[in-house]
């Protein structure tokens, strides 16, 4: 539970509530925004994603580590089965 | 693939491992502390230990939330599953510890609805689904996992839903260090702090551990050169004698923490006055209940909920492994009749156990050279 898995905003959705479209290495899902809303987030920046919640805003490259970490830990398919999970069944649809 | 590929900086690495061994007193014993659940599987997984000399123990602390939970706890929120038309929701790792009468999965197969969610807002996404079930989330975790199940409960008010709610197991970090400081015959010479937590609470907590206590800390990532950064850190501090909280994980954890987090959990949740911790026993204000204001979202509220205690099997020894007395494989049960196939205590089922994380990689041993 304790490692956070990278993503890249992709949009941040008008009218949605605190939400934003996020690029996890291919899989797009909506991710609450709202604990990084005070860093001024915008479109292409990295965060760091924890149940669903971005809980921070990294650079590119410690968010190139972070997934490389998952890997090595072996903890990327789990990772994985959670970003897939968001949303449940009827999550947004992947690229 | 070769271990040694899997290090980013492999010179660095040995660079540092060499400075760990320079700087440590071959006449002293260091007993280091990693807070966190996530450091634990990185110690193992990267074969850390192999890295540091012999007199440098890294002891493993109780920052796993399954781990931490007392079976009670668990019985409790399947109880409230086991009512009509509840649907129990949780997170994976929840979904294999084992309550007295079987963990929530073989719960599932006797029929009762159960179902693994990997974010709280789908727990309430689920609710208003299905408008004539009752759809409660078991939230555990620490300050990482607390601030999400804030805003989904805010939000649920805000949205006037009626079929939800939380049996709030969140736990607070600082009490049960406090806890561990204070055991008798516990010695830690210092720490190295949880990376994850800290994005949300920030530094400032950890100060009265080095200004009271006179134990240095440092807050730290998870990659190994991060540890082992960490520990020159720290090994640094009690060499030139003075303890002091150090941020070796700057890139993601800022000093004051994140105050959207901390104002979200501040509005939802007041400190319990006790919160009964696996293996160590009842801790005073060390977990997080639901204030009175969102009291309809608070599962142990709507629901009677039996507040039952157990004892662990005799056995087993996991508090004494979560205190760091006993490691992982000196516990009678370890590899025998408690396996991550077959867990008796929760340290065997999360990948950030103690436990399963010394099971999975006690053969791995580190392939980089020993430095000299």
């Amino acid at each position: 539970m304790c490692l956070a898995i990278p993503g890249q905003i992709v949009e941040i959705t008008p009218g949605d509530e605190h939400c934003a479209i996020v690029d996890i290495v291919g899989v797009r899902r909506r991710v609450n925004i709202r604990l990084v809303e005070d860093e001024f987030t915008a479109p292409g920046d990295w965060v760091l994603i924890h149940v669903g919640f971005a809980m921070s805003k990294i650079s590119e490259e410690h968010a190139v580590d972070q997934m490389r970490m998952l890997n090595i830990l072996g903890e990327n398919e789990a990772a994985m089965e959670e970003v897939r999970g968001y949303g449940l069944e009827d999550a947004d649809r992947g690229p | 693939m070769k271990f040694v590929d899997e290090y980013r900086e492999p010179e660095l690495i040995s660079q540092t491992a060499a400075e760990i061994r320079r700087l440590a007193d071959p006449h002293r014993h260091y007993r280091f502390m990693e807070v966190c659940g996530g450091h634990t599987h990185a110690i193992y997984r990267f074969g850390l230990k192999d890295l540091l000399p012999d007199n440098i123990d890294l002891v493993h602390g109780p920052g796993c939330p399954v781990c931490v939970l007392p079976m009670g706890r668990i019985d409790d929120g399947l109880s409230i599953a086991s009512q009509p038309d509840v649907i129990f929701t949780a997170f994976g790792d929840m979904m294999r510890v084992p309550g007295t009468h079987g963990n929530p999965l073989e719960y599932k197969a006797r029929g009762l609805d159960v179902r693994i969610i990997y974010s709280p807002v789908d727990a309430l996404k689920l609710a208003k689904a299905n408008p004539d079930k009752h759809v409660m989330f078991f939230a555990i975790g620490f300050e990482t996992t607390a601030p999400s199940t804030a805003l989904t409960v805010m939000r649920a008010k805000a949205e006037g839903i009626r079929n939800f709610s939380v049996f709030c197991n969140h736990v607070t970090i600082i009490p049960a260090i406090r806890a561990i400081l204070d055991s008798p015959g516990m010695r830690i010479d210092a720490f190295i702090g949880p990376g994850h937590v800290s994005t949300v609470i920030g530094c400032r907590p950890y100060e009265w551990i080095a200004k009271n206590e006179g134990k240095p800390i440092v807050v730290s990532g998870f990659e190994p050169l991060d540890i082992l950064q960490s520990v020159v850190m720290l090994l640094r501090q009690l060499r030139e004698d003075h303890a002091i909280v150090e941020n070796q994980y700057r890139r993601v954890v800022p000093w004051e923490g994140n105050r959207a987090a901390l104002k979200a959990m501040a509005e939802v949740f007041a400190l319990r006055s006790y919160f009964e911790w696996r293996g160590m026993g009842f801790i005073s204000q060390s977990a997080l209940r639901i204030r009175e204001s969102y009291s309809e979202f608070d599962a142990e509220q709507r629901f009677d909920v039996p507040g039952v205690r157990v004892t662990d099997p005799k056995a087993a020894q996991c508090g004494e492994v979560l205190k760091g007395v006993l490691k992982p494989a000196q516990c009678k049960l370890f590899g025998k009749e408690c396996t991550p196939e077959r867990p008796v205590g929760a340290l065997m089922v999360s990948s950030e156990g103690a436990c399963a994380a010394y099971h999975n990689y006690e053969h791995r041993k580190s392939l980089v050279a020993t430095p000299v």
